[in-house]
């Protein structure tokens, strides 16, 4: 399998504790927030998307061993130096060494309100009727896939039930490789513990998760 | 994400403001960012859009009938219609707690959240152990945010992995018939609409 994703957690081996924080803490370093914004500031030219951000971020190699931002600043490098935005010499400079290349926009300050007003709405229109219903029983797929995907490992080849239509929206396993939007169904589709987890599952639990149509089959009767 | 001893980190965090420094100092001379707009949306996400957006929110939904059914049918237009709305939070669902259910939000894959009504995620949402254990341990998380719900409610968590956000409208706490929409939004905390927590009385 020529892709790994680090990023894929749910339901690994973890014994540490989860460690709550109040509401008001939201960076624990001033360059948090300035990784933060120059992220999305950079997002915000166009010369990549969400979707292939979350594929450089997730196969980083040393992606456990790094905090939140560090690995959003890792992939960020990652991501400027193969497109030629910004080259390492220049970052190890701290300054432009090489050409600009032209990028499709420049988030300014008078549009940042604006533009987070707006966000980037993934819902398509015109797609072909939906090919599950609620209530339908289905089958996610068994196969494991060598690109970004969003279908957890821990819920591959599980039995579970539609329970909500999300109209069609950019496919993110398409749009992550650059194949464009290919948008298709999406649903939220429910699964027992017992199912998950077999014997291991607790008592009166059970997993939820949105799913695009690709990755279901339906279930025979 | 974690760390030997003091001094490591202390370091670490030296490097990570220079690098980011000489990252921004780049990109601004290229033409690529405006250093500006960074600060704005800082100031955003520092001021602006946070939980207690959420808040009221839940507070209207639990004041007012007409807008709990709108707020369950079409999230995203009826929490718009309270000024929320756009980044993370494009396509929104409300899933609301009951005795009989309990749900929980996690994105086991990397972080979603819904950004516009709870603002930036707390670092134990982006956590191994939370992504890890909040699938398949779920009244184990909620034991270490201290809370623990009766066993015949059935825990739900929904593992947020595509563009739609979830928010929990978690349950109204009893004796509150005759507290105002204000005063409702102060006991709605953050955990409570991720469902790691349930609705408390502010601290006075």
């Amino acid at each position: 399998m020529s892709y790994l994703s680090h990023a894929d957690l749910g339901g690994r081996p973890n014994a540490e504790r989860v460690q709550p924080e109040p509401e008001h803490e939201i960076f624990h370093a001033g360059w948090e927030a300035r990784a933060l914004a120059v992220t999305l500031a950079m997002g915000a030219t166009g010369s990549w998307n969400i979707d292939t951000s979350r594929a450089a971020r997730e196969t980083l190699p040393d992606y456990a061993r790094l905090s939140y931002y560090q690995i959003w600043i890792a992939a960020l490098e990652k991501l400027l130096a193969e497109r030629q935005l910004a080259l390492p010499d220049e970052l190890a400079a701290g300054r432009a060494l090489h050409p600009s290349v032209p990028v499709a926009r420049v988030l300014k300050a008078p549009d940042v309100a604006a533009a987070l007003a707006k966000g980037s709405p993934t819902e398509r229109p015109g797609v072909a009727p939906a090919r599950f219903q609620l209530g339908d029983r289905v089958c996610t797929r068994r196969q494991r896939v060598s690109h970004h995907t969003r279908l957890p490992g821990y819920a591959h080849g599980k039995q579970g039930v539609i329970e909500s239509l999300h109209g069609a929206h950019v496919f993110a396993d398409s749009h992550a490789q650059g194949l464009g939007e290919q948008p298709q169904w999406l649903y939220r589709v429910a699964f027992s513990g017992v199912e998950l987890w077999g014997a291991d599952a607790a008592p009166g639990t059970s997993v939820a998760f949105d799913a695009w149509e690709s990755y279901l089959e339906p279930l025979a009767e | 994400m974690s760390h030997e001893h003091p001094d490591h980190e202390h370091s670490e965090l030296g490097e990570m403001e220079l690098r980011v420094r000489a990252l921004e100092t780049v990109l601004a001379q290229k033409g690529y960012i405006d250093p500006a707009a960074l600060d704005l949306l800082i100031d955003t996400y520092q001021t602006k859009i946070g939980p207690r957006n959420g808040a009221r929110v839940v507070a209207r939904a639990w004041a007012d009938p007409a807008f709990r059914e709108w707020l369950l049918r079409d999230a995203t237009t009826a929490i718009a219609s309270l000024g929320y709305s756009g980044r993370q939070g494009e396509h929104m669902v409300v899933l609301e707690n009951s005795p009989q259910r309990h749900h929980m939000v996690v994105c086991t894959l990397c972080s979603c959240y819904p950004w516009p009504v709870l603002g930036l995620p707390p670092t134990w949402y982006k956590s191994a152990p939370y992504r890890s254990r909040a699938v398949k341990d779920p009244r184990g998380v909620l034991a270490d945010f201290g809370v623990t719900l009766p066993e015949a409610t059935e825990i739900r968590v929904v593992d947020s992995i595509a563009e739609v956000r979830y928010l929990v409208l978690p349950m109204r706490p009893a004796r509150t018939e005759d507290f105002s929409e204000e005063q409702l939004a102060e006991w709605v905390t953050r955990d409570s609409m991720i469902g790691t927590g349930v609705p408390r009385e502010p601290a006075r």
